[in-house]
């Protein structure tokens, strides 16, 4: 029996070992170190710790008769730690019991500040912890990574998504946002827009110039512009915009001339005034069947060439398009 | 070779010698990359060049370099997750120094894609060990080196120590002089991020 007792101490530093009559009569170092300052030796096991599964167990009796079996129990005094535990009664009726945390092992550490000398040094406990921190370590580091590669994928889909000079979209934002449009069913509308005398600038004063002008031109489609409108570069002086919702001949006569007005304003870089200015094809998705990009980028086209070989610097809708200059 | 290694030369010359001058090593070393991903795998032969880069641009031999890095991943002052991680090997410096042998497994238990030196730990008695490392990159003996050294500090030891190349890696002898000289670091292990997580 002695020896037993020994053992307990050295192994279970979680141990309680309890008279016949229930009293604490011995607890390894680790259940003294969590109930201080109060003293458990010689107080009811019961008064110290109350027993929450099996809902049976009211007295030391009771306990006997549940040799081996899992035991859930719970102290009384705060923070009222929970625990696994199992008992084993000795021939002359003394009971001994064998706690442990469980999972809440992780908030008990730092509830009673335990360290690894509180654990037998067979137990598992601090590999647990530790691989509990170096997860969620990991994991974090994981997390943050998964934040930073969405931000630069985002970035990137933007760059991909972008005309670098003027701002403005490029050909393959264009095609996207088309094909969502198509398909959507509702309608729709695009105007194709050459500057007109722009080449004369690339030669006459050279491409810085040519390409301040380009910008210039692109911020006067961006200022006419809704948001809800895209507008790309396709082409060294091509632009396309495609306008959200349903547009008539005359609204998008309009914006098509007060746009124009707005590229023909002079334009001053370094000392020097330059004028350019832009003609305009309009045509509406109810307008073109089968409604494709290449069919719809067609009507457009015709419209804007109208547009030129009426003099430039005009707006001409697909259906303004005298019948005889439309190509079989 | 997973990022962490790179990442935490990285933060070191940065710490240390400040942006401009982990710019001026990415550029010797014709990185690819100025910020490393502890969590991305990168070419191993990128290492070797960010240390000799390191090493050159500010003008101390390769074993002092990597001595200084196996010290500043325990004494980094913005990251207490390496140090934290090694104390749990033990809370003595002798238990710690014994822990050696399993640290290899214990990393690959929290990041399975993390090459890992392989280390050997001798107890000749309880005051003299030597530990026996070899890994990926020449060297990596100082490395440790600095860590150990580092990790004496933390626990309040006083040691002496040694390097020697052995068997293709390096050996380091540790003498434990005394083992509670100072104060050290403290420990709890209920300090750490998932602990102060549980708490909300």
């Amino acid at each position: 029996m002695i020896q037993s007792i020994q053992v307990l101490d050295a192994f279970c530093p979680f141990h309680v070992l309890l008279s016949p009559t229930g009293h604490i009569v011995q607890a390894g170092r680790t259940i003294h170190k969590i109930t201080q300052p109060v003293t458990i030796l010689g107080k009811r096991f019961l008064e110290v710790f109350e027993i929450t599964r099996p809902k049976s167990v009211l007295s030391v009796h009771d306990l006997c008769a549940l040799d081996g079996r899992l035991l859930s129990l719970r102290l009384r005094q705060r923070p009222k730690s929970s625990f696994k535990g199992i008992a084993f009664t000795f021939e002359d009726g003394m009971v001994a019991l064998n706690l442990s945390f469980g999972i809440s092992v992780i908030e008990a550490v730092g509830d009673y500040s335990l360290s690894a000398g509180d654990f037998s040094p067979t137990d598992l406990t601090i590999e647990m912890l530790y691989l509990v921190e170096a997860k969620s370590l990991a994991m974090t580091e994981s997390q943050h990574l998964n934040l930073r590669l969405r931000h630069a994928m985002i970035a990137a889909e933007e760059q991909a998504y972008t005309d670098t000079l003027t701002g403005l979209k490029n050909r393959r934002a264009l095609d996207h946002v088309l094909q969502r449009n198509i398909a959507s069913g509702k309608p729709f509308a695009v105007m194709h827009m050459d500057l007109d005398y722009f080449k004369r600038i690339n030669d006459t004063h050279g491409h810085a110039a040519g390409d301040f002008v380009l910008q210039a031109a692109a911020d006067a489609m961006l200022s006419e512009t809704r948001e809800t409108d895209l507008i790309a570069r396709v082409g060294g002086d091509e632009f396309v915009i495609l306008l959200a919702g349903r547009t008539s001949n005359d609204v998008a006569d309009r914006l098509g001339t007060r746009l124009i007005r707005r590229i023909e304003a002079p334009i001053c870089y370094k000392g020097t005034s330059m004028k350019i200015s832009a003609s305009i094809g309009f045509a509406m998705s109810s307008e073109v069947t089968p409604l494709t990009a290449e069919t719809l980028a067609d009507a457009a086209d015709k419209a804007l060439y109208a547009a030129k070989r009426a003099g430039r610097g005009r707006v001409c809708a697909l259906s303004g398009v005298p019948p005889e200059t439309l190509d079989p | 070779m997973l990022g962490l290694i790179n990442r935490s030369i990285q933060c070191f010359v940065r710490d240390y010698h400040g942006p401009e001058t982990w710019d001026r090593v990415v550029d010797r070393a014709r990185s690819p990359v100025t910020d490393f991903e502890a969590m991305l795998q990168y070419d191993d032969a990128l290492t070797e060049e960010l240390i000799g880069a390191t090493a050159a641009i500010l003008d101390i031999p390769r074993e002092t370099l990597l001595e200084d890095l196996g010290a500043h991943l325990v004494a980094d002052p913005h990251r207490q997750t390496v140090r934290r991680l090694l104390r749990f090997g033990g809370e003595t410096y002798q238990n710690f120094l014994l822990s050696l042998d399993d640290l290899p497994e214990r990393a690959r238990l929290a990041v399975p894609e993390l090459d890992m030196p392989e280390l050997r730990v001798h107890e000749f008695t309880d005051t003299n060990f030597a530990v026996e490392c070899r890994f990926a990159i020449p060297g990596f003996g100082w490395v440790l080196m600095g860590l150990l050294r580092a990790m004496a500090d933390d626990y309040g030891a006083l040691v002496t120590l040694d390097h020697a190349e052995f068997r293709g890696g390096g050996r380091v002898r540790i003498n434990l002089v005394e083992a509670d000289f100072a104060e050290g670091r403290g420990f709890a292990l209920g300090d750490g991020p998932a602990f102060r997580e549980s708490r909300r």
